[in-house]
């Protein structure tokens, strides 16, 4: 048969398996008009859901993984390198991938105009930074410990400390935005964010390991974190 | 086997960190085949969403995504043409891009699928993103022998086909509610 001509197409898709939390959480109040009500449609994968957005590589400038480094002057707080992996559901790494991370400063504020927060913005730190993973998955960034800042979910409600990650995978369907979160955190029992995911052991996959041995002396403290996308079908399927 | 890692809300505050200069425009405003897409991205009580990220997934006119797994070569890629947009809502929820109609893909299963192009939304309250897909009110034919469509219940089936807004492609997305857009379990 020639080029073009061919009927079917096995289709390697990727793996269902997941630790998302569900749409409507009610204790996470926003969630409560937003999440869609109606059963999700199942979507076997096709060319459409098996490629995905190259991209990033050519907007990644050589300073724009070090956050402490985007102004004239050195951002206050705690000094940190956030480091890690991206790996596929095979524990294989995902290579040459865009990463992006985005955070409040160490007062807790983010530089946005929706953050109504009273505490200061800090001229020296805009709070985002983006990288692509090395040839083993790896990823590196400098920044500074990002603050607790209050929200209005609930009262007396504080978000557990965290940087927002968004990744790309190989595919449309390996897209993944998520928070990283800071061990021991005194926060983490009401915040409602955190606990959406169900199962505590998928929670302790959001949580950073601090990492003495990546800790630069008299430098930086170092926190490593791994991402795992989801993993591809083993065996094409003919549908 | 490695676990995945649990999806978070992307938050009020992603534009820091997710800029979409110049990722509304797949091609230039006056490339020949250009057209507008717009839409309003709603909750369940019908209130703009205005901190709502939409993003696209498409492939080009001839129906070829620009990507390696995407490798026929009897199918043309032009240089330039990346095939991902985004952009962040208004404060009226609004979105918009200017991109081309692409052409049909075809299906594992044997035929085309009707031209389409994959979308996500990410917001405040969505502890995970959404995913939808825009068909085109010109391709009736195909869209009513499309193997994905045709899985959705007959009468939802026309909330997914974007319709002619004054020039401009129009679909908005319903978060929730009676006319809660069909979304995917990809």
């Amino acid at each position: 048969m020639e080029r073009g001509e061919r009927l079917t197409e096995a289709i390697a898709g990727y793996r269902r398996e997941n630790a998302d939390p569900p749409y409507l959480y009610p204790d996470y109040v926003a969630t409560r008009t937003r999440a869609p009500r109606r059963p999700l449609i199942p979507l076997a994968h096709t060319l459409s859901e098996v490629t995905g957005p190259v991209y990033g590589h050519e907007h990644v400038g050589e300073l724009d993984h070090d956050l402490t480094r985007q102004h004239e002057g050195e951002p206050l707080g705690e000094r940190m390198i956030l480091h890690g992996r991206v790996l596929d559901g095979d524990g294989h790494p995902v290579r040459d991938t865009l990463i992006e991370i985005w955070q409040a400063n160490a007062a807790g504020r983010y530089k946005h105009h929706v953050d109504r927060h009273p505490a200061p913005l800090d001229p020296s730190f805009s709070g985002a930074g983006r990288g692509v993973t090395d040839g083993d998955g790896r990823y590196r960034f400098i920044t500074v410990k990002p603050g607790a800042y209050p929200w209005r979910n609930h009262p007396n409600a504080w978000r557990a400390a965290h940087i927002h990650i968004s990744l790309f995978g190989a595919a449309f369907a390996t897209r993944l935005v998520t928070q990283m979160y800071f061990p021991g955190d005194p926060l983490f029992f009401q915040d409602p964010i955190f606990h959406s995911v169900r199962d505590s052991r998928d929670r302790d996959r959001m949580i950073a390991r601090f990492d003495h041995d990546r800790t630069v002396p008299e430098w930086a403290l170092a926190y490593e974190f791994d991402l795992v996308l989801r993993g591809r079908e083993a065996t094409p399927m003919v549908h | 086997m490695t676990l995945p890692t649990p999806s978070q809300t992307v938050g009020p505050f992603f534009h820091i960190g997710l800029p979409h200069a110049g990722l509304t425009e797949l091609v230039p405003p006056d490339d020949p085949h250009a057209l507008r897409l717009v839409g309003t991205v709603l909750d369940g009580e019908g209130e703009p969403v205005v901190d709502a990220l939409v993003e696209l997934w498409q492939a080009n006119r001839e129906g070829r995504y620009a990507h390696p797994e995407d490798d026929r070569e009897e199918v043309s890629l032009e240089p330039g043409f990346g095939g991902f947009g985004r952009c962040g809502t208004d404060d009226s929820g609004g979105y918009g891009f200017v991109t081309v109609k692409p052409g049909p893909v075809r299906h594992p299963a044997g035929g085309m699928q009707a031209p389409h192009i994959g979308v996500s939304v990410f917001a405040r309250g969505l502890l995970k993103r959404v995913v939808t897909r825009i068909y085109f009110p010109d391709e009736r034919e195909a869209n009513e022998s499309d193997p994905v469509l045709t899985s959705v219940e007959p009468e939802r089936r026309a909330s997914l086909v974007a319709r002619d807004d004054d020039g401009a492609l129009r679909f908005d997305i319903h978060l929730q509610g009676d006319r809660e857009t069909p979304f995917f379990d990809l």
